[in-house]
C-alpha cells in the first residue's frame, strides 16, 4: 500500500520527465544515497570495503559505460578491458609525470584518453555492424593489451612490466584507508551515474536508441550515424576509462596489463546482460551480482564443510556464469532491471492482482 | 505548430522536380528515365503494380539510393548525391511500407526522436539536465504533445511501440515524421494491412496534415478508392517506367494504366 | 634471407590450415542457423580435452569414437537446452548465449577432465622433411604432422562442400539459415537441422582439437587460440567455406611473417620490450580489411532494403 502514485498529478512536462516521476522512487533513491554515504561507514569493515563495495562501485561505472554503447546504442563491444587499461595507464602516466595534478583531473584525463582511443576504434562501426564490430573491438582489446605490455614508456621502463601508484591526495587529504577510498569512489559513481541517466533520457539517449532499434529509420529522421555512433563510443569509453583508472589506483594499487585482459571485457559484458541491457540501474545490479557470486562461491565450501580446491571453485564459477548468462537470455533478456520493474509494478497494484 | 514553409516556393509551384532519373541494381533496372514533379501543397499519389519501382523512387528522393542518371531539384536547388540525413535536414520526412519504428522505445520517445533535428543544446547541458537543455526538452515535449493530440494517441504515449497494434504503430510512425515539420512528407503505403475503419482514420489524418500544416505529401498506395479520393495528381509507374501522370480522373481512364493493372503484355 | 622467410611462410600456412579448421566449424553453424557461435573455441578445447584424457586409458580409435559420441551428446544438449528456447530471437541475443555456452564449457571441461596440460600422441611421423634441397642451402624444413593435418583439413572441406551443395539436407540447412520461419513453414524440422549442424561442427572441433593438441598440448589457452578463427572469418566472409580456408591461410602466413619481418622493425622504432605481435596482428589485419571490403573475400554484398 505504501507504493502508490495515486494523488501524484504531474502538472508540467518537466515533472513528467523527471528521473523518478514517482515520489516513492525519488525518496527511495535519496535514502539509499544517504545511507551509502552516512550509514555504511558506521558499520563497514575492511573486507566489506575492499572486496565488495569498492569493486561493485567501480565496475558499475564500467558497466554503465558499456551499457551506453551496447545496451543503448546497440554496438556490441568486447574491448572494455582494453579501454579500462587505457584509462589506468593514462592516469598512471599523468600522475607520474605531473605529480602535482589534482587527482580528479587525473581521472578525468584517464577518461578523456580512453575516449580518444574509443573513438578511434569506433570508426569501423560506421561501416560494419553486429558480429563484425564485435571482432573489431576484440582487435582493440588485444592490441591495447599488447601495447601496454610492450611499449616501455607506458610503464616508465619498469623492468617487471608492473606499475604502482604512489600516495593519492585530494585537497590535502590522503586517500589511503578503505573508508576514504569508498567515499571517494561512491561520490564519483553517483556523479557519473547521474550524468549517464541524464544523457540517456534526453536527446542523446533517443539518438542512440534510435540507432540501436533501426539504423536506417534513424538516418531518415535526420540522425547522423557518424554522430550517433561515435558519440556513444566516446561517452562509453570515457566512463570505462575512468573506471579503469579507479580500478588501477584505488582497487589494485599496482597492476600489470593482465588485470585488463579479455576476461575483464567479458566480465563487464556479463554484468550488463545479467543486470539489463539499456538500463542504468541494471548496470549496478549486474556489477553487484558478478562481484558477489564468486565471493559467495568461495565461502560456500566452508559453510557446507567440504574441501574444494581453488581451481575447482574457479571452474565452477565459469560454469555458473555461463549457465546464468544463458538462463537470463532465455528467461529474461532484459535482466535483473526488468525483474525489479516487474516487482515494482506488482507492488504498485498490491494487494490486487491487476 | 508553425506550418513549415517551402522557402521561396509558392503554393502550386514545383517543390520537387525529378528529371530523367534512372536507377539500376547490377543489371536490374528499377527506374528508367522517370521525370515528374511535386507541387507545393498538393497530395501526390504514386501508384503502379508490385515491382513498378515506387518504393525505389521514394528511396531516391530521400537519398537512400543514389540514382545512376538524372537530376533532382528540391526547393529550386539541384541536388547532387546525398545521404538520408541530409534529406531530412532539407525537410523531407518519410514513413515506411513495413513500419520502421524504434521498437524498444515508447511512442513518446519515438516522436521525440523525430525532433532530433530541432534540438541544439550541447552535450554538457544535457549531462547536467538543467538550464537550456531542460528548457529545450520541455519545449519540444510540448510540441510533440500537440502531435500526439492531433493523432489521438494520448493513451499509448508511454507504451513501447513494439507492443502496439499495427494500426497504432502506423499512426506513431506518421507522428514521428510530422515531428520533423517537413516540407515534403513521403508516405509509403500508409494504409497497407489496415481495415476499412483504420483506413478512413488514416485518410482523415493525411488530409488534415495537408490542410492544417500545409505539408506537401507524396504517397504510395494500392487502394484505388483512397488514391482517387485523396490525391490531387497521380503518377503511374510500371516496370520502372512512367506510363501516366495527371489528375485522378484522367489516369483512371488511361488505357496504358488499365493494361498495366490487368497484366496485359507489352 | 629468402630461405628462412619461405620456411616461415610454409610454417604459417600450416598453422593457417588449423585456423581454417576451427573457422570451418563457425561457418557451418553460421550458415545453417545464423548463429555466430562464439563457443566454437571452447568446443575445440572441450573436444581436445575429452580425447586427450580418454586416449590415456584406451586405444586411439576407441577414444576417438567416444569423443565423437560426446560431441554429439553436447550438440544435443545445446540444441535442447539453449537453442530451442531462443528460436527467432535476434542474432545478438543468440551470440551472447553462445558466449555463455563458451564459459560453461570451459568450466565444465576442466572440472571433469582436469586443467593440466595434456599430450595427444597420434602416432604421426615426427621426423622433419626437407624439400627443395637443391634450391636452398639445407633445404626447407616441413613438419610432417602439419602436412598431414593440412591434408585431413582439405579432405574435410571437400566432403562438407559436397554435403552442403548436393544433398537434400544441405539444401534444408541453407534454407534454415536464410529464414527460420520460412523454413519451418515449408516443413523443414528446425530442431533436427540445428542438432545435425552442431554435431557436425562438434566433429570439426574434435578434429581441430586433436591437431592443435598434437602440436601444442591440450590446455586452457587452446580456446583463446581458437578465437583467432574470428579474424579468419572476417577475412573470408561468414558464410563461405572456401573463404574460411583462404582466410585461415592468409592469417596463418600473415602473422608468422609479420612476427619475423615486422616485429623487429617495430621493436627498433618504438623501443618495445619484445615482439609478440602475433597476439593482435590477425585482428588488426581483419579490421583493416573490413574497412575496405566489409563483406569479406567471398561474402555476398547485401542490398539493403527499406
Amino acid at each position: 500500500m505504501l507504493y502508490r502514485e495515486v494523488g501524484q498529478f504531474k502538472t508540467s512536462y518537466g515533472a513528467d520527465q523527471a528521473i523518478f516521476p514517482i515520489a516513492q522512487d525519488r525518496w527511495f533513491v535519496f535514502a539509499l544515497i544517504a545511507f551509502a554515504f552516512l550509514a555504511v561507514p558506521l558499520f563497514a569493515g575492511q573486507y566489506l570495503y575492499t572486496e565488495v563495495l569498492i569493486p561493485v562501485l567501480i565496475l558499475s561505472i564500467a558497466a554503465i559505460g558499456l551499457n551506453i554503447l551496447t545496451g543503448y546504442c546497440g554496438q556490441l563491444s568486447l574491448g572494455s578491458g582494453g579501454f579500462m587499461a587505457v584509462g589506468a595507464y593514462a592516469a598512471y602516466n599523468l600522475a607520474l609525470r605531473l605529480p602535482q595534478t589534482n587527482i580528479i583531473l587525473v581521472f578525468l584525463f584517464a577518461g578523456f584518453m580512453a575516449m580518444l582511443v574509443g573513438i578511434l576504434f569506433g570508426l569501423p562501426s560506421l561501416r560494419i555492424k553486429g558480429f563484425y564490430l564485435a571482432v573489431a573491438t576484440l582487435a582493440a582489446q588485444f592490441f591495447l593489451e599488447w601495447a601496454f605490455a610492450r611499449v616501455k614508456w607506458f610503464t616508465n621502463y619498469a623492468p617487471s612490466g608492473s606499475v604502482a601508484v604512489g600516495r593519492i591526495e585530494l585537497f590535502g587529504i590522503t586517500i589511503d584507508t578503505p573508508a576514504k577510498i569508498y567515499i571517494f569512489v561512491l561520490a564519483m559513481t553517483v556523479v557519473l551515474a547521474l550524468g549517464a541517466k541524464n544523457l540517456v533520457r534526453g536527446r542523446m539517449g533517443r539518438m542512440w536508441m534510435a540507432m540501436r532499434d533501426m539504423d536506417i529509420a534513424a538516418e531518415i529522421i535526420g540522425i547522423r550515424p557518424l554522430h550517433a555512433k561515435l558519440s556513444a563510443f566516446a561517452v562509453s569509453s570515457f566512463y570505462i576509462g575512468v573506471a579503469g583508472a579507479l580500478w588501477g589506483f584505488l582497487r589494485l594499487g599496482s597492476w600489470e596489463p593482465l588485470a585488463f585482459d579479455v576476461n575483464r571485457s567479458f566480465q563487464v559484458l556479463f554484468m550488463i546482460i545479467i543486470g539489463g541491457l539499456g538500463s542504468i540501474l541494471g548496470s549496478f545490479l549486474g556489477a553487484s551480482f558478478i562481484v558477489l557470486l564468486p565471493i559467495f562461491l568461495n565461502q560456500l565450501p566452508t559453510w557446507l564443510g567440504i574441501a574444494m580446491s581453488t581451481a575447482t571453485i574457479s571452474h565452477i564459477e565459469f560454469m555458473l556464469f555461463g549457465a546464468i548468462i544463458v538462463l537470463f537470455l532465455i528467461a529474461e533478456p532484459h535482466g535483473l532491471a526488468r525483474l525489479w520493474a516487474i516487482a515494482k509494478e506488482k507492488l504498485r497494484l498490491w494487494p490486487f492482482p491487476y | 505548430m508553425r506550418a513549415p514553409s517551402g522557402r521561396d516556393i509558392a503554393a502550386g509551384e514545383a517543390l520537387l522536380a525529378v528529371e530523367n532519373v534512372s536507377l539500376a541494381f547490377g543489371g536490374v533496372k528499377a527506374i528508367s528515365d522517370v521525370s515528374f514533379d511535386i507541387r507545393r501543397g498538393e497530395i501526390r499519389a504514386i501508384i503502379g503494380p508490385n515491382g513498378a519501382g515506387k518504393t525505389s523512387l521514394l528511396n531516391v528522393i530521400n537519398g537512400f539510393y543514389q540514382p545512376q542518371r538524372g537530376r533532382i531539384t528540391f526547393k529550386g536547388r539541384p541536388r547532387s548525391a546525398m545521404r538520408p540525413y541530409e534529406a531530412a535536414l532539407g525537410g523531407i520526412a518519410r514513413t515506411f511500407q513495413n513500419v520502421a519504428l524504434f521498437k524498444g522505445m515508447t511512442a513518446l520517445d519515438n516522436i521525440m526522436a523525430g525532433r532530433a533535428l530541432k534540438m541544439r543544446r550541447g552535450f554538457f547541458w544535457q549531462l547536467l539536465w538543467i538550464g537550456p537543455a531542460l528548457a529545450e526538452e520541455i519545449e519540444q515535449r510540448r510540441r510533440v504533445e500537440e502531435i500526439i493530440d492531433f493523432l489521438k494517441i494520448q493513451h499509448v504515449r508511454k507504451i513501447q511501440v513494439g507492443k502496439l497494434p499495427y494500426g497504432l504503430q502506423k499512426r506513431v510512425e506518421l507522428g514521428r515524421a510530422l515531428a520533423m515539420e517537413p516540407d515534403l512528407l513521403l508516405l509509403d503505403e500508409p494504409m497497407a494491412g489496415m481495415n476499412l475503419e483504420e483506413k478512413e482514420d488514416m485518410s482523415r489524418f493525411i488530409l488534415d496534415v495537408n490542410a492544417y500544416y500545409g505539408t506537401t505529401i507524396a504517397l504510395i498506395e494500392h487502394d484505388m478508392g483512397v488514391v482517387m479520393d485523396l490525391s490531387d495528381r497521380v503518377l503511374v509507374l510500371d516496370h520502372g517506367v512512367k506510363i501516366a501522370d495527371g489528375v485522378p480522373a484522367e489516369v483512371q481512364s488511361n488505357q496504358a494504366v488499365i493494361d498495366a493493372y490487368l497484366g496485359l503484355s507489352h | 634471407m629468402l630461405g628462412p622467410v619461405l620456411e616461415t611462410l610454409i610454417g604459417g600456412l600450416m598453422t593457417g590450415v588449423l585456423y581454417s579448421l576451427v573457422a570451418l566449424g563457425f561457418v557451418l553453424i553460421f550458415k545453417a542457423s545464423g548463429v555466430f557461435n562464439f563457443a566454437q573455441g571452447a568446443m575445440v578445447l572441450f573436444a581436445a580435452l575429452s580425447f586427450a584424457r580418454l586416449s590415456e586409458a584406451m586405444p586411439l580409435v576407441l577414444a576417438f569414437a567416444l569423443s565423437v559420441l560426446i560431441m554429439i551428446a553436447l550438440a544435443y544438449a545445446i540444441e535442447f537446452l539453449v537453442l530451442r528456447r531462443l528460436v527467432n530471437q535476434e542474432g545478438i541475443i543468440l551470440f551472447m548465449a553462445t558466449l555463455g555456452i563458451a564459459y560453461f564449457l570451459e568450466g565444465f571441461g576442466q572440472s571433469i577432465w582436469g586443467s593440466d596440460i595434456y599430450k595427444i600422441g597420434l602416432g604421426l611421423p615426427t621426423n622433419p622433411i626437407f624439400i627443395l634441397e637443391s634450391v636452398f642451402p639445407g633445404g626447407l624444413l616441413i613438419d610432417p604432422a602439419e602436412l598431414i593435418a593440412a591434408i585431413i583439413c582439405a579432405v574435410m572441406v571437400l566432403v562438407l562442400a559436397v554435403f552442403f551443395q548436393v544433398t537434400r539436407i544441405g539444401r534444408a540447412l541453407r534454407a534454415v539459415a536464410d529464414d527460420h520461419q520460412a523454413a519451418q513453414s515449408v516443413g523443414i524440422p528446425l530442431n533436427h537441422i540445428w542438432l545435425m549442424v552442431w554435431a557436425v561442427s562438434g566433429l570439426v572441433a574434435l578434429v581441430a582439437g586433436m591437431m592443435w593438441g598434437a602440436k601444442l598440448g591440450v590446455q586452457f589457452s587452446l580456446s583463446l587460440i581458437a578465437l583467432k578463427a574470428l579474424p579468419v572469418l572476417i577475412l573470408g566472409g561468414f558464410t563461405s567455406i572456401p573463404g574460411a580456408i583462404v582466410g585461415g591461410l592468409i592469417i596463418g602466413a600473415g602473422e608468422k611473417l609479420a612476427e619475423v619481418l615486422l616485429a623487429p622493425v617495430l621493436i627498433r622504432t618504438f623501443d618495445l620490450a619484445g615482439g609478440g605481435i602475433e597476439n593482435w596482428f590477425a585482428y588488426v589485419l581483419a579490421l583493416v580489411f573490413l574497412l575496405v571490403r566489409p563483406q569479406g573475400l567471398f561474402g555476398e554484398r547485401i542490398i539493403e532494403r527499406v
